[in-house]
């Protein structure tokens, strides 16, 4: 048998440099005479995008983390021993130990890998590798049943879209299968226009042909002829693998006319979108396939009904399809045994933020928030405290310290204020100002809005001017209860789920952590040390040397002080523009909270100072939308 | 002058949704969308202005004016934002010495924002033209810009 090199040609990896270590080991090992006995390939994602580049070893299954091309020859080296390369292990920071394989990686051990199973080990770009996995094989099973046991068999499996709703698949199709109508699609919806996910893109990177196996069984079971793609044009490698993938499964017969004997045609078609958030929503992303501005439509009719072109259409998220040949591998009864009661299977989770291990991780539904942080993720990094999570993207909620052992599904999620989203996990540390944030998410809300419905155009901006007010310390206490009243009103009257999720981090915000909302409008204090307006410059006297700099500089004449002695800050005259803080060749500047809080951290405080002031400078230069 | 346009006219007028692929690939020749162009592609389409304005100007994609050589990507997603994404983007405002949304006036650079490029985990993230960087400080900005700018120069 063939040794196995594949190294990771996931983005993450690409982006630290993986390509240039698979062309030293081409080199490499062609210059040894090697080429013959080792099979060298690019993979899809891992998901540890933190450790990149990876280099995996097969059959042994020896996992090489942040691999540089300086390692190649030793690697190589290695590779003709077969011995192992030690230093390139995962370290197991806890322990300190050398950790073999994958599998032993403590990131890996709590995760239940059944859609990202090919990703990593296959190379995308070739079909026969998805066949030597087991790809397509589930076709010959679907085809042999009828349209509607194969929907009765998604019931029975329990599965519920993962793009963010938890609606039940098997009745969605069951829909669109009764409904009449000439022609029929299928949609999958590959948009993923949610800051911090990216699970979608690494399906389609790392497994494609995975999702053209879960469109052709959902083309079958309503009846269509035809399938799109609508996938995000930043995407541009999930883009041409896609294509690739649809080239190749139509020479292999997967794709076209009379499918593998069955009488079943179907095509595949990519669409690529144009860059605007609120397609991802199904009625907005048909309307944008139309070839028309990207707004939604009231619901009903349901695009199950009345979908592309009027007809009956089924959308659904590019992970819900990638659970289609899991489910038809193993059958219902299998697939619904993992989970919890109202959801099932697994979910993969983009782990970002404040978080020492950073990547995906697919897991069974049902699994505490602890598990993922602590025990994938490895916890808070830089011995920061855990202060909340994002969980949903921006139209999710921030869940605190008290959910943690909070076992994770479609409902409970509900029930804590936040959802499920498209599963990216955004973690929090002291650092992060819980108000500061909200402000950001609905920014980013506003920003996407398409206008149409007043309550989502005029309310969330309403929304934000109150969460900028009390960001910029003209907050009053009233303005809570304000935001509680507004925020639930947009949500019971917005058109489409933009609007109605869009004051979700907010409101969440205000239950979990209120008392911070109150330092802010009561205090005039921001606990976490970002909001710029709630801060103060002040001078240490010890460390002033009165060289003068600073007061040269102050634009505003708010320093006073005269030779020999320290000089002095005038609150009510300063500006806050740091350049004080810049100019001091002594430190002897600081940005402090109120009470002298947060004393003696200049550094970490003048980053937040610069940070909030891009903000700033963001809020009213804005997007580029002319 | 516009060159290419009657051709993708011709391959996309009768198809159903075919403005949204027209406007990407006419964009990819010319750059960006000048009136001109919207206006011969209007008429071209048989439908009005307004309509062809209309879905150039709502999605993000496309641009109504000309564009930098080198197109600057701040990711400002909220992996990135969380682990200090705005204070790059500052710091590119001060090494251009323009405002995000806008490219400088030798059109070498152009500086946008986007709300993620999928690679949070190497957060802070940017790309400039193809190329990805990750995990990126205020302070490794003018270097990086630098770079470009001299490879400008050696083309020019
Ligand atoms: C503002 C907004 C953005 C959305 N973005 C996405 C997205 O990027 N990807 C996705 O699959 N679903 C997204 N959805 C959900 C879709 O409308 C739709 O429910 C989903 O694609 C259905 O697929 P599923 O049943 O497999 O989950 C979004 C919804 C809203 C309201
Ligand atoms: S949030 Fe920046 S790459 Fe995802």
């Amino acid at each position: 048998m063939r040794r196995k090199v594949l190294v990771c040609g996931g983005t993450g990896c690409v982006s630290s440099r993986s390509r240039e270590v698979y062309d030293a080991l081409e080199s490499e090992l062609a210059g040894r005479g090697l080429g013959e006995q080792f099979e060298l390939k690019y993979t899809g994602c891992h998901g540890f995008c933190e450790q990149g580049p990876l280099v995996l070893v097969e059959p042994e299954g020896y996992f090489y983390c942040r691999v540089t091309k300086e390692h190649v020859a030793k690697l190589v080296d290695s590779l003709q021993e077969g011995s192992v390369y030690e230093d390139l292990l995962y370290k197991d920071p806890d322990t300190g130990n050398r950790v073999k394989t994958r599998n032993d990686v403590p990131f890996y051990q709590k995760q239940k890998r059944l859609v990202l199973k090919n990703c990593g080990l296959i190379n995308p770009e070739s079909i026969e590798d998805y066949l030597n996995a087991g790809g397509y094989r589930t076709l010959q099973k679907v085809f042999k049943m009828s349209p509607d046991a194969v929907i009765d068999e998604v019931k029975k499996a329990g599965l519920r879209g993962r793009g963010g709703g938890g609606f039940p698949t098997g009745l969605k199709w069951e829909y669109a299968r009764k409904a009449r109508g000439d022609k029929k699609y299928i949609i999958c919806n590959a948009d993923e226009g949610d800051p911090g996910a990216f699970m979608d893109r690494s399906i389609l990177e790392g497994d494609p042909h995975r999702v053209l196996e879960g469109m052709l069984t959902a083309g079958y079971a309503i009846g269509a002829g035809e399938g799109f793609v609508y996938i995000r044009a930043e995407y541009p490698l999930a883009v041409r693998r896609l294509d690739i993938a649809i080239k190749e499964a139509r020479e292999k017969g997967f794709l076209g006319e009379n499918i593998l004997g069955s009488g079943f045609n179907f095509d595949i078609h990519i669409k690529q979108g144009a860059g605007a958030f609120v397609c991802g929503e199904e009625t907005a992303l048909i309307e944008s396939i139309q070839g028309n501005r990207g707004m939604p439509r009231p619901r009903p009719p349901f695009p199950a009904v009345k979908g592309l072109w009027d007809r009956p259409t089924v959308v659904n998220n590019v992970e819900t399809l990638a659970n289609l040949p899991i489910i038809f591998d193993m059958g219902a009864e299998a697939y619904a045994a993992i989970g919890t009661e109202q959801s099932k299977g697994t979910k993969i989770f983009a782990l970002t933020g404040k978080i020492k291990n950073t990547g995906l991780v697919e897991v069974p539904m049902g699994i505490t928030l602890r598990e993922i942080i602590f025990d994938i993720g490895g916890g808070i990094p830089n011995g920061k405290k855990f202060k909340a999570v994002q969980i949903g993207g921006p139209s999710g909620g921030g869940l605190s310290a008290q959910h943690l052992d909070l076992p994770i599904d479609y409902d409970s999620l509900i029930d804590a204020g936040a959802m499920m989203g498209s599963g990216g996990l955004v973690v929090m540390d002291e650092d992060t100002c819980m108000v500061e944030l909200a402000r950001f998410f609905l920014s980013f809300t506003r920003m996407e809005a398409c206008g149409k419905c007043t309550p989502c155009r005029e309310g969330n901006t309403r929304l934000l001017e109150i969460l900028e007010r009390i960001v910029e310390g003209r907050g009053e206490l009233q303005d809570l209860d304000l935001l509680e009243s507004l925020g639930h009103t947009i949500i019971d009257t917005s058109l489409c789920g933009l609007g109605q999720s869009a004051p979700n981090p907010v409101l969440s915000a205000l239950k979990y952590f209120r008392p911070e909302y109150e330092m802010h409008v009561k205090n005039k204090l921001c606990p976490a040390g970002v909001c710029k307006a709630l801060l103060s410059y002040r001078i240490i006297e010890e460390k002033c040397k009165a060289c003068g700099l600073c007061l040269k500089h102050c634009p505003v004449g708010a320093i006073t002080g005269k030779k020999g002695e320290p000089h002095r800050i005038d609150p009510e005259m300063c500006k806050k523009c740091g350049e004080c803080l810049k100019k001091c060749p002594f430190g002897a500047i600081v940005l402090a909270g109120g009470d002298g809080f947060g004393q003696g951290q200049s550094d970490h405080k003048r980053n937040h100072v610069s940070r909030t002031q891009a903000l700033y400078n963001l809020k009213s230069g804005g997007r580029e939308r002319h | 002058m516009h060159t290419g346009i009657d051709e993708l006219l011709e391959k996309y007028w009768h198809i159903p949704g075919g403005l949204v692929p027209l406007l990407q690939e006419v964009q990819k020749v010319h750059g960006y969308l000048s009136r001109e162009i919207l206006e011969k592609i209007a008429s071209g389409m048989g439908i009005s202005l307004a309509k062809v304005a209309g879905v150039a100007t709502f999605y993000h994609q496309f641009h109504l004016t000309p564009r930098g050589r080198y197109i600057i990507k701040v990711c400002m997603g909220t992996a990135c934002h969380v682990r200090g994404a705005a204070e790059v983007l500052f710091a590119m405002e001060d090494e251009l010495g323009i405002k995000v949304g806008h490219t400088t006036p030798d059109l070498t650079f152009t500086l946008d924002q986007v709300a993620c490029l999928g690679a949070c985990g190497l957060a802070p993230v940017i790309t400039i033209n193809d190329e990805t960087y990750g995990k990126l400080t205020p302070g490794q900005v003018p270097k990086l810009i630098e770079k470009y700018r001299e490879e400008a120069a050696v083309v020019h």
